[in-house]
């Protein structure tokens, strides 16, 4: 189980924007998520996209616990 | 000070805030960003933030002004939620010993905030809703800062 948090336009796609997933590892999340919704796994995939596993920017896979706060930031406006 | 704010700020009281009590400092430099109605087009900004990522990531570029123009402090109060047309986005504010140093750190923070900070800005107006990326102009913006020594 994973807090997943989806920001910007990847929120408005996916319809939500906090949710607990059961999943072991990024990979899996992505998987799962992809299953349930395609156009919102092709769009985690998207161009720009950056993922913060506990608000630490990560690149490839990674295994997730409970306690994992998993973000996908879509491109960022700036302020 | 790093904060963001759900709620309009005055801009005013930060300032005399921020004044307040230095007895060492010969320059404060500010900025305040407000939101643009784009003649109508824009009748409402929403603006989020990731909690605590976000402010990490303006305290990494305030620590960066702060080492390079030898600030003695600053602070950042950025919205986030719905922000109407006129009301103020954005507040920053620099101390340091001489004005150049404060102008020149005010100018640097805003290119990074505005290019660079995690905001995801979503804008509403009649003709519907649309995210905005950061434009040409502030990446251009933020490279003067780059090439420059």
């Amino acid at each position: 189980m994973a807090r997943v948090l989806l920001f910007g336009p990847l929120r408005d796609l996916a319809g939500w924007g906090d949710r607990e997933i059961d999943s072991g590892s990024i990979a899996a999340l992505r998987a799962s998520l992809a299953a349930e919704h395609a156009e919102l796994g092709a769009a985690l995939e998207g161009p720009g996209v950056q993922v913060a596993l506990d608000q630490v920017i990560v690149r490839g896979d990674a295994a997730l616990t409970a306690a994992s706060e998993l973000a996908f930031l879509p491109p960022m406006s700036g302020g | 000070m790093i904060s963001l704010a759900p709620e309009p700020f005055d801009p005013g009281g930060l300032l005399s805030g921020f004044c307040a009590g230095r007895t060492e400092t010969g320059a404060v430099a500010t900025f305040t960003g407000l939101a643009r109605a784009e003649a109508g087009q824009t009748t409402v900004l929403e603006l989020e933030a990731y909690p605590g990522f976000t402010e990490r990531a303006i305290a990494e570029i305030a620590d960066q002004a702060r080492a390079r123009f030898a600030l003695q402090d600053f602070a950042v109060v950025h919205r986030v939620g719905k922000i109407a047309p006129g009301e103020p986005i954005v507040f920053v504010a620099v101390a340091a010993v001489h004005r150049r140093a404060a102008f020149e750190a005010c100018d640097f923070l805003m290119d990074y905030l505005k290019s660079r900070a995690p905001f995801w800005k979503k804008e509403t107006g009649p003709a519907g809703d649309r995210w905005i990326e950061p434009r040409a102009q502030d990446h251009a913006d933020i490279a003067r800062w780059e090439s420059s020594t």
